[in-house]
């Protein structure tokens, strides 16, 4: 279906509201998103987890950088940053430490996430900051239409691989997991109730932590992959999918043939960035107090 | 608690005049990545941060450290990051987001001798037309430019009330000359410092709209977690916050983004004129440059020579109607910069039709010498 169908007809603007519509801001609606596309419920599985958890909307932040996903943020009803090409996660630090009080989301695309933005989500993961970062990966640059991202699988074709991609992608549990994240986990948009599970069991931590969600893009992935069908991403995600909690991330990459592992594959404590800052300040003022 | 303010004379770097400046302006998280030759204000923030309850990161890059300054002035706080020109051009893409949200911040570029790595122990005055066009798109900006310790500190200040009053990143353009040298620095008293604090909202979330300006163009800013879900974003936005990708939304938008400094030009541009009166010569100058060209006007004007001096505080916006002004009594303009022609072509463009213009270049490296002015002023003046 196309946008404009679905404007001329609005027939869910007026006659009955979504389960989680005091999340939306619907009077923006319709979104932007294509038809098939996984998006749409990453956000509702991320917003019932934050509604399992309890945690007040007015304490929500909700910070993207830019393509499909960075959209995001304009259509929910939290506070939403929707910043520069790759800046979403330095951007929510700010915010964070300077009102650790809020709950800061970083909501984005594995291209602005681990292509432009890639050394700003190792540096995260190593000063392990207090943010829920969330990744749909759908594989390719879906907004700028199909290009390859530093996550398309191997020999696959995209509008700048027209002959098969030669470049290995990141598996990105496996960064996360060696940059220092404290949580790390896989699923896919399909897999919306253990996804729901998996943010609510996340939002409960503190520390850096990744959840990656692999979300279907028919229109721009999927098309030149003989996954043309709106379905067959899913599909593919289904049939190929293995749910291995605690696999080694370093045997999780993602490649064509060969079974897709999901899970909740991280969960260790250290102490936050934050804390640590507040633990120095204390140390500082101690040896302040020492002099007089 | 430690003491903020530090009331009181000091013997002080540039650089640490600026950290003390932004310090008793309140500012209490400051992002950066090192670099020469603005390193040392990070360097004694990030000692004197954990005393005063600030924040201080140091980060992966500059794009990371101009972007956590705009997402920690959205939570609220008074936020700084402090660079050289290649850390600037760095900044150059969150310095358009921050234009564009009308974002409260301050950045401090310690020039050195471009282009590129060029000369980063050295002086220069390069950045002056970066700092005004270095972002892509059309806006206006406020960037000033201090001479001495001194006038670090005070400008540091001047440079945050100047953010929260018009929501908008400002510059404090300094060069190397400034940060590496050490002058007597007088701070007042707490309470002789004033500060400005950015429009909160009067109305309650649900009538708010973030970017509704007042009748100054400003709108007043909520910050995140103040319950008023607010919604911003890079892209051309309405008055709510919400994209409008269309020639209307961004002619009205940018037009105000524009607007909101142009109409306040007056309010905002900071000159010093000395021996103007009678001038038939001007020597226009800003930064540290000011020092030797107002030294050649004293010692051209002992000999008779009728020359005066105006010295821009505020780079940007240009002072464009006080040379306009002073255009119709002065024959000839000289502008001394450490650069091969910035802020003389904004000189010329003012003056023209009524005065000539004359540039006594440097590329940077070493400064001008108040000999080098004077010898100026003598063959204008024959």
């Amino acid at each position: 279906m196309s946008w404009k169908m679905t404007k001329e007809k609005e027939p869910f603007l007026s006659e009955e509201l979504h389960p989680m519509d005091r999340w939306l801001r619907s009077e923006r609606m319709p979104h932007i998103w294509c038809a098939g596309c996984g998006i749409g419920s990453t956000l509702y599985a991320w917003a019932r987890a934050l509604d399992s958890v309890g945690i007040d909307r007015k304490k929500v932040v909700y910070v993207s950088g830019i393509g499909c996903c960075g959209r995001g943020s304009g259509y929910l009803n939290v506070d939403g940053f929707h910043t520069t090409h790759g800046r979403a996660i330095p951007f929510a630090t700010g915010i964070k430490l300077v009102k650790p009080n809020l709950c800061v989301n970083v909501i984005s695309g594995d291209g602005d996430l681990f292509s432009i933005g890639g050394n700003h989500f190792i540096h995260a993961c190593r000063r392990n900051v207090d943010l829920l970062v969330i990744c749909t990966n759908n594989f390719i640059y879906g907004m700028t239409g199909g290009q390859l991202a530093a996550t398309t699988p191997l020999g696959d074709y995209s509008t700048t691989s027209p002959y098969g991609n030669i470049e290995p992608p990141f598996n990105t549990p496996y960064l996360a997991d060696a940059s220092g994240a404290v949580y790390v986990a896989r699923w896919t948009s399909i897999h919306v109730r253990l996804l729901e599970k998996s943010i609510a069991e996340a939002l409960r931590m503190k520390g850096f932590r990744y959840i990656e969600v692999l979300s279907p893009c028919p229109v721009n992935y999927g098309r030149r992959n003989k996954l043309r069908e709106v379905d067959a991403i899913a599909k593919w995600f289904w049939q190929s999918s293995v749910i291995k909690h605690d696999a080694d991330t370093s045997e999780v990459q993602i490649e064509k043939g060969k079974p897709i592992i999901l899970g909740n594959f991280v969960k260790r404590e250290k102490p936050s960035y934050y804390e640590e800052l507040k633990r120095l300040e204390e140390k500082v003022k101690r040896a302040a107090e020492a002099k007089k | 608690m430690g003491k903020a303010v530090l009331t009181g004379k000091h013997f002080w770097y540039g650089d640490i005049a600026i950290a003390e400046g932004a310090i008793a302006a309140g500012c209490r998280f400051f992002a950066g990545y090192p670099i020469t030759p603005a390193s040392e204000i990070a360097e004694h923030i990030s000692r004197r941060f954990p005393e005063i309850g600030g924040i201080f990161i140091q980060f992966e890059d500059e794009l990371a450290a101009m972007a956590a300054i705009l997402g920690a002035s959205w939570a609220g706080a008074k936020s700084m990051t402090a660079t050289s020109g290649p850390g600037l051009s760095l900044m150059m893409e969150n310095l358009g987001l921050g234009v564009v949200m009308e974002v409260p911040t301050v950045i401090v570029d310690i020039q050195r001798g471009g282009p590129s790595t060029g000369l980063p122990t050295l002086t220069a005055q390069g950045d002056v037309m970066q700092a005004k066009w270095g972002s892509h798109g059309p806006y206006e900006i406020i960037a000033l430019s201090p001479d001495s310790p001194q006038e670090a500190f005070d400008l540091t200040i001047r440079c945050f009330n100047l953010a929260e009053k018009y929501r908008v990143p400002v510059i404090l353009l300094a060069s190397e000359t400034v940060g590496h040298s050490a002058g007597k620095v007088i701070v007042p008293p707490e309470d002789e410092i004033e500060l400005i604090e950015r429009k909160k909202p009067t109305v309650p979330p649900e009538e708010y709209l973030p970017y509704k300006p007042d009748e100054d163009l400003i709108p007043p800013m909520a910050c995140a977690g103040e319950g008023y879900a607010i919604c911003t974003t890079g892209l051309t936005h309405d008055e709510k916050g919400y994209p409008d990708v269309s020639a209307e939304a961004q002619e009205k938008l940018v037009r105000r983004l524009n607007d909101k400094i142009r109409k306040h030009r007056e309010e905002i541009v900071d000159v010093e004129e000395e021996n103007m009166e009678d001038a038939k010569i001007a020597v226009v100058s800003y930064g540290q440059v000011s020092r030797p060209a107002k030294r050649a006007v004293k010692i051209a004007r002992e000999e008779g020579i009728k020359v005066g001096s105006i010295k821009l505080i505020t780079v940007w916006p240009f002072a464009e109607n006080v040379i306009r002004k002073w255009s119709k009594q002065v024959e000839t303009f000289i502008v001394p910069e450490l650069n091969y022609g910035q802020i003389y072509l904004e000189v010329k463009r003012e003056a023209a039709g009524n005065s000539e213009t004359v540039l006594i270049p440097r590329m940077g490296g070493r400064l001008i010498t108040p000999q080098e002015i004077y010898r100026e002023i003598k063959k204008v003046s024959k």
